[in-house]
């Protein structure tokens, strides 16, 4: 038979499915999950496995300022995606610079210390292999927030400019999920290497 | 009737009886799997000996079956070699996974026949008869049944447990066995692509050839191998002896092994390490013990100093070997390759791939790459004059 | 007699600037192409290409093994032929031409018109292809201790520290692990798009209980592929950081482990081949009902397996490294592991046992491969459970005989399902019959020639030839069993050619499919062979499992009895 067509001839209650574009971000989000798991893994495993050089207690201090911003960031994101639901643009575009400018510190933060931790305490990547792992762990997490905030800038960009309305709500929205899920990570990231690791 | 039949109080043994173990003793000469049953069910031979084994007798002899049987195993021994089999053990490792792989093989042919056999019968019997084909009836559309998935699921789980109970006790009674006080200590460095054997307690450096004395039943002399590596991912496998071990860098992995009759067994490495891994073949030579202890004594002398090879020892000695390799009492105390203190006296060269002759020492000396392309020792551009004094010297390095 | 699907001028028109030469509209059309169809079958072409390549890798190793202490190729070439080999067949064989078919027929079966992300499609099967040019541009490209043209001769693991700079000097290893890791974007991306398709794409009245099982068991291989590539990935940028960067991830001189390596290649590589093998009982979910002529047996226990299968692979892995001294505790769990993923594995040959008992079965080509797929994946079923035992692995593990027992997975049961799966849907992709005579040439020939490879090859595994090496000495008694071996790759050669002619002559010559052929009962028969681009003239909403059976028997529908 040839392309058959079905006629339904009991009433078919709404037929609704969950959001292509959550779904996506849930599956990419299980994706990095996993390579984060493993860079933490490798973390934990090699814990007071160097030879030599600077151990975590030597150099490393707890970056508080840097994760309170990193974690407000969150915060303001979401206000960001409210208040687009609700066709405030002007609040949204606000709420999205705030995030942009935290997000911002939170890398400017993390330059510095491994500026000093390289120059200073002569900490590199080839060092150790605390060295090792910190600068791979922390990088992986750092050049998310970087993607995060490029993605963040341009949402900024067409919110400044008018070309985003709340129809694109569920967009940033997914891109919000993005953002919680980088924090989430640091959080994780904080635990293991400043408070565990030391 | 030979050592370890009895010494208790028991009755003195029958002419059968005495035939009967005549014909073992003759089966484990020439059949070693046949020993053993005789090691796993002495007891049971001897209890109940008196009523079967006549019976036994009448039926094969019936027969005639005994000729053939001993003809087909004959046969199966010719056709499959015996030289590295893992159903050929011969060491307590190596019989307990022999045994576990029975009870495996068992049940695993009981699954194999009976699930094979259900659907070889379903495709036979539910095929589509040429004359259905005017039939458009579709036979009958069954669902499922939850009664059927719980027992076909329950059924394997049983199967799973007791399989994995009797692993387990293997697995527990190899890896975690007692260390006996009186166990050779022997360490094992894997490189690329050589094998090098370091006997602690006894001062002894050797390469490529393991010799470790043999025990027997009563009183079994396990070699512990304390085992690395010095580069690369190894493995230590001697199939008759026991499971394979890994030697892998920055890591002590041990194992043990407690050969049961004098003789050589052959391994080779069995985790890729680079170009040569297939040529880092293993000989192990389980030496009675007196054997055993001549061997080392004599690996305890420093290399000989033949005058006749003076010239070779003088070349050898101003040339780059002495960076990589180890002759006692010279100068010569490199630890890169092999140890050649006493390597005139190996059977083999190049780690077991090949036949330890004058020729090809001198052939593998001026080219290794010739016998093992991609092995780590380079040409050593010797002239064909230096060659010669150079491998009449390695030679007589007994 | 098929009848030709109206062509909707509005949708399939471009608007060129200029006139385009015909072939060259037809090429941009395939290059540009978002729709699943066409990428599907871009997948399936490609891995095809590359099943010959490696497949002549495989030859020549066979050739070379056949006698001791052979010279046919050198040790170095040989070393790169085994890991290409596996590397290839692994990543550019058997995930394209899964994720492929997955494509094509997922949209299908669920009444969608396309993919959820068309675009990243696209993109994840240009970046795969690339990566295969890029491991195959190795041998051209490279330099090396051995001179120009390096291939990766690390193995398709690629344990450390054999990886590291120190023993592979050269820029070999880099191209094994840029090409694998671009393959693995990729396949995140494919596996993705595959879980968002279906789950917000299906058709009215497609809940989740009524999805064929197909689809069930892609979402499946799905998720364990957004779990697992990731590990691969992290363990390939901690390789290239230790080659380039100078770090100590598996650098054993500055206190790095070998064997995490270890862990995370094999946390990756257990569940990859259940993701190679999930799809291929995908296949036969649907392939036995059909020629069968019977619902399967037991859904709901299929879909219960199979998402259990999918948690317990993620739990295994370690028994490839029993022989590592993990300790007795480590090797028992993983054995207990091993060991469970045996039941639900077995309730899914028990259903499939059932769906044909009573049935009227029809022994077309595709059903005797799923057949020759029943017995074989038994077998290795069986094989792997020995392996399980971990001191029997003591033993086997590293010879022969787990070369054995995992190609007779690979081939004997995922490489059957995919003939199969050709012999059932090439009508539907390309509107033709593949010859049935010429099939079952390919079907008898090919058998013959596995059995005798993958038969005969336990025996040196258990006479203690181990694999990976370049030859063996002639005292060892494996000689006869290597000759049997590389005899059997000879019968599998003829078959595998005489498959790609059948499909290239049906294709010009083949008689004219229809929509139905098979009178099958999924979704995808109720289109046109084949389907056009937007797949169904209106999206239907079906009632049960089996719409087709619905229509065709309305009288007894099947959502009277589904539970």
């Amino acid at each position: 038979m040839s392309e058959a067509v079905f006629i339904s001839d009991v009433p078919v209650e709404p037929w609704v499915l969950p959001s292509r574009g959550v779904v996506g971000m849930a599956c990419l989000i299980c994706a990095e999950a996993a390579i984060f798991i493993i860079f933490v893994v490798a973390y934990i495993y090699y814990i007071g496995k160097s030879i030599s050089g600077p151990t975590p207690h030597d150099v490393l201090e707890l970056p508080v300022l840097t994760t309170i911003c990193l974690l407000s960031s969150s915060f303001t994101v979401h206000l960001a995606v409210v208040n687009l639901e609700r066709s405030k643009r002007a609040l949204c575009s606000l709420w999205l610079a705030g995030t942009v400018l935290l997000g911002a510190i939170f890398l400017a933060g993390t330059a510095m210390e491994w500026n000093d931790l390289i120059y200073r305490h002569g900490l590199t990547i080839r060092t150790n292999l605390f060295g090792t792992t910190f600068y791979s762990l922390v990088g992986l997490h750092a050049s998310h927030v970087v993607i995060g905030l490029l993605m963040l800038s341009l949402a900024l960009i067409f919110s400044l400019n008018g070309s985003m309305t709340h129809m694109h709500a569920a967009k940033l929205n997914v891109l919000s999920l993005y953002w919680h899920f980088v924090d989430a990570v640091w959080v994780v990231v904080f635990l293991v290497v400043y408070v565990l690791g030391r | 009737m030979g050592a370890g039949v009895g010494r208790s109080n028991r009755p003195a043994p029958t002419k059968s009886f005495c035939r009967f173990t005549r014909l073992v003793r003759f089966a484990q000469r020439r059949y070693p799997l046949a020993r053993l049953a005789l090691i796993s069910a002495p007891k049971f031979y001897r209890r109940h000996f008196g009523r079967w084994y006549p019976a036994l007798k009448r039926t094969l002899a019936g027969a005639g079956r005994r000729r053939q049987e001993a003809d087909a195993l004959s046969f199966v021994r010719r056709v499959v070699s015996q030289v590295t089999n893992i159903f050929a053990p011969a060491a307590t490792p190596a019989h307990a996974i022999f045994h576990l792989s029975l009870l495996v093989l068992g049940i695993t042919s009981c699954i194999f026949l009976v699930v094979s056999g259900l659907l070889l019968y379903a495709l036979i019997r539910f095929r589509n008869r040429a004359s259905a084909t005017s039939d458009p009836q579709e036979p009958a559309q069954i669902y499922g049944s939850n009664q059927i998935e719980l027992s076909w699921t329950v059924i394997p789980v049983l199967i799973v447990v007791m399989l994995f109970l009797a692993t387990a006790r293997i697995i527990f009674s190899t890896e975690n066995a007692p260390k006996p006080s009186d166990a050779l200590d022997i360490t094992v460095i894997g490189h690329q692509f050589w094998w090098e054997y370091r006997y602690p307690k006894l001062g002894v450096v050797t390469a490529n050839e393991l010799h470790i004395p043999t025990g027997d039943a009563a009183h079994p002399i396990p070699s512990y191998l304390t085992m690395s590596s010095a580069d690369t991912d190894h493995s230590f496998w001697v199939p008759r002896l026991a499971g394979k071990m890994d030697l892998i860098p920055n890591k002590i992995n041990t194992m043990w092994i407690d050969p049961l009759e004098p003789g050589l067994f052959l391994g080779q490495c069995g985790q890729y390490c680079g170009t040569q891994h297939a040529k880092m073949l293993i000989r192990v030579y389980a030496d009675r013990p007196a054997q055993f202890a001549a061997w080392v004594a004599h690996q305890l002398q420093p290399a000989a100093q033949d005058p006749a090879a003076a010239e070779g020892q003088a070349v050898f000695l101003r040339n780059a070997c002495i960076s990589c390799h180890t002759v006692a009492g010279t100068t010569a105390a490199g630890r890169f390759g092999p140890d050649l203190t006493h390597v005139g006296g190996r059977d083999t060269i190049a780690s077991g791939s090949v036949p330890n002759t004058a020729a090809n020492l001198r052939a593998f000396v001026d080219n290794p790459a010739h016998f093992k392309p991609g092995a780590l020792m380079p040409e050593m551009h010797l002239n064909a004059h230096d060659l010669d004094a150079v491998a009449a010297y390695l030679t007589t390095l007994k | 007699m098929a009848t030709q699907t109206p062509e909707i001028e509005i949708l399939n028109q471009s608007t060129p600037t200029e006139p385009r030469h015909p072939w060259l509209e037809v090429l941009h059309g395939w290059v540009t192409t978002v729709d699943h169809k066409k990428i599907g079958l871009m997948y399936i072409g490609y891995a095809l290409l590359f099943l010959v390549i490696a497949g002549v890798e495989a030859l020549l190793m066979r050739v070379q093994l056949a006698i001791p202490n052979n010279t046919f190729v050198s040790p170095q070439v040989f070393n790169r032929l085994f890991t290409m080999h596996g590397t290839t067949m692994v990543f550019f064989v058997g995930m394209p031409i899964l994720f492929g078919f997955g494509n094509y027929l997922i949209p299908l079966m669920i009444g969608a018109r396309d993919m959820a992300f068309p675009r990243l499609n696209a993109f994840s099967f240009w970046i795969s292809a690339f990566g295969g040019l890029l491991l195959y541009f190795s041998f051209l490209g490279g330099d090396g201790l051995y001179g120009a043209g390096n291939a990766p001769d690390v193995g398709w693991f690629a344990y450390a520290p054999l990886t590291s700079r120190v023993f592979s000097p050269g820029h070999s290893t880099d191209y094994w692990t840029l090409a694998v890791l671009l393959s693995g974007v990729g396949s995140v991306g494919t596996a993705l798009n595959i879980i968002a398709t279906a789950i917000c794409m299906r058709c009215p009245g497609m809940k989740m209980s009524r999805l064929p099982l197909l689809v069930w068991l892609y979402i499946v291989t799905s998720g364990l592929a957004l779990i697992i590539v990731s590990p691969l990935t992290a363990a390939q940028i901690m390789l290239m950081l230790d080659r380039y960067a100078g770090a100590h991830f598996f650098d054993t001189q500055a206190g790095g482990s070998a064997v995490l390596w270890m862990h995370f290649f094999w946390i990756f590589g257990h569940p990859e081949v259940y993701v190679l093998v999930l799809p291929a009982f995908a296949f036969a979910n649907e392939i036995i009902p059909v020629f069968s002529r019977k619902a399967i047996f037991g859904y709901p226990a299929m879909v219960a397996a199979s998402v259990g299968i999918g948690f317990i692979s993620l739990s295994v892995w370690a028994h490839h490294m029993f022989t590592v001294g993990l300790g007795a505790g480590a090797n028992t769990f993983f054995t207990l592991a091993t060991m469970v993923i045996a039941v639900p594995t077995g309730i899914k040959i028990f259903n499939w046992l059932a769906t044909l008992w009573g049935g009227r079965i029809h022994f077309t080509v595709a059903m005797m491969f799923a057949v020759g797929f029943l017995f074989q994946f038994l077998i290795a079923g069986l094989t792997g459970i020995m392996l399980s035992v971990s001191p029997l692995d003591w033993q086997l593990s590293g010879s022969y005989f787990v070369v054995a027992h995992f190609h007779y997975v690979l081939v004997g049961a995922i490489l059957f399902m995919i003939f199969s799966a050709f012999y059932y849907w090439y009508p539907k992709m390309s509107g033709r019959m593949l010859s049935e005579k010429i099939g079952k040439w390919h079907f008898w020939l090919f058998l013959i020639g596995f059995h005798l490879t993958f038969d005969f090859m336990h025996v040196p595994g258990i006479l203690g030839m181990p694999r990976r090496v370049y030859t063996y000495e002639a005292d060892r008694g494996w000689m006869i069993w290597n000759v049997i071996v590389s005899s059997g790759a000879i019968f599998q050669t003829i078959g595998t050619l005489l498959f790609v002619y059948n499909m290239i002559r049906a294709y010009f010559k083949g008689p004219i499919a229809g929509a139905d052929p098979w009178d099958a009962w999924t979704l995808e028969w109720a289109t046109s062979s084949p389907p056009p681009d937007y797949n169904f003239e209106t999206i239907p909403t079906i009632r049960s499992r089996r719409p087709l059976w619905d229509l065709k028997h309305p009288e007894d529908p099947d959502s009277n009895y589904e539970f």
